[in-house]
């Protein structure tokens, strides 16, 4: 069992770097970026991270390939019928759970 | 616009997040940790990635510097987010307010802001980042305490919760912008190229996803630039 202050300095390490990643460039950069390249970059930047955050380890997500695929399926025809977040995300878990029950018998 | 509306739009992301840091309760406690350490890293980092990879690393007694690396690499897409929201954000966003909302910049909470019409107002992003505050916690908490007792592949069919969310994000607007849907193609190349192959024993996956990131964003701002945005 690890000691409590050893505990508190991976703590303060770890989300101290995390909250000045997050906060340093809110602070400094103010003024309104007009470069158009810079713009368009900022623009695509969030769905490129996604993307790459997504795939392919959805399909692993799981713990099964099977139910990571049928529930990013079922995750991504409702994202297309433009969906919310809740109905996305729970409708993937319900489908993964009935592929993994089904399995089961 | 208010903390209200902005703790209203956070509520299908708390809820995301309430299965995903349930995951990561059950881990934390199963890894040795108490459930009231598990609950003050959600607390105090609300990230799922730098998370994972820092609760890895203190379980494996690694050095505070491989801890801070591990963490810089992983969450420095945070930085490139806090960039936009911040050129999105209204003169209410003084020195302390961007002190305490760069502290919840997360991809979910980022992509709700920046996909906003108007700009971003303190009291809204503010609103925004309470409830899954609330979510992330109490998700952890209740992984850590209950975990145990849920039958293991429905905390497997919950893992899924996370990546679903990221494509009610991503796939709608693909719809209506088709060089939305390259640059997360190339992305998503990339990211599964490092997979499948060899580079998956050098490159982490948070260093994959800053590189296919800055690559793919990069291609697309050369090859469809904005005209205005």
């Amino acid at each position: 069992m690890m000691d409590n202050k050893l505990f508190f300095t991976y703590l303060i390490v770890m989300a101290g770097v995390t909250y000045l990643v997050r906060t340093v460039p809110l602070l400094i950069f103010r003024k309104k970026i007009e470069n158009r390249f810079i713009k368009s970059f900022l623009f695509y930047m969030p769905y490129a991270v996604l993307g790459s955050m997504t795939f392919p380890t959805i399909i692993y997500s799981t713990g099964d390939m099977i139910s990571g695929i049928i529930g990013m399926l079922v995750g991504a025809v409702l994202a297309f019928k433009n969906k919310s977040l809740m109905t996305v995300a729970a409708a993937a878990c319900i489908a993964a759970l009935a592929v993994k029950l089904i399995m089961m018998i | 616009m208010t903390i209200k509306q902005g703790m209203k739009d956070g509520i299908p992301i708390a809820l995301g997040y309430h299965s995903v840091s349930f995951t990561f309760g059950l881990m934390a406690v199963a890894g040795g940790l108490k459930v009231w350490q598990a609950v003050l890293i959600s607390a105090a980092n609300l990230t799922s990635a730098g998370q994972l990879a820092g609760l890895d690393i203190m379980l494996a007694s690694g050095s505070m510097a491989e801890m801070a690396l591990a963490q810089f690499i992983i969450n420095l897409r945070y930085s490139l987010m806090s960039i936009a929201v911040s050129q999105k954000a209204d003169e209410s966003m003084t020195v302390p307010a961007r002190l305490g909302i760069g502290f919840g910049i997360t991809d979910e909470i980022f992509a709700l802001a920046v996909g906003q019409h108007e700009t971003l107002g303190r009291r809204y992003m503010t609103g925004l980042i309470i409830t899954p505050f609330i979510g992330w916690t109490l998700g952890t908490l209740m992984g850590a305490v209950l975990g145990s007792i849920l039958p293991s592949f429905v905390v497997d069919a919950l893992g899924i919760a996370l990546y679903a969310m990221f494509l009610a994000i991503i796939i709608p607007p693909v719809r209506v912008d088709i060089k939305v849907a390259a640059v997360i193609l190339i992305s998503a190349a990339l990211s599964c190229i490092r997979y499948y192959t060899p580079l998956k024993g050098v490159i982490s996956s948070g260093f994959t996803i800053i590189i296919a990131s800055i690559a793919a964003s990069t291609v697309g701002a050369l090859l469809f630039s904005k005209e205005n945005k």
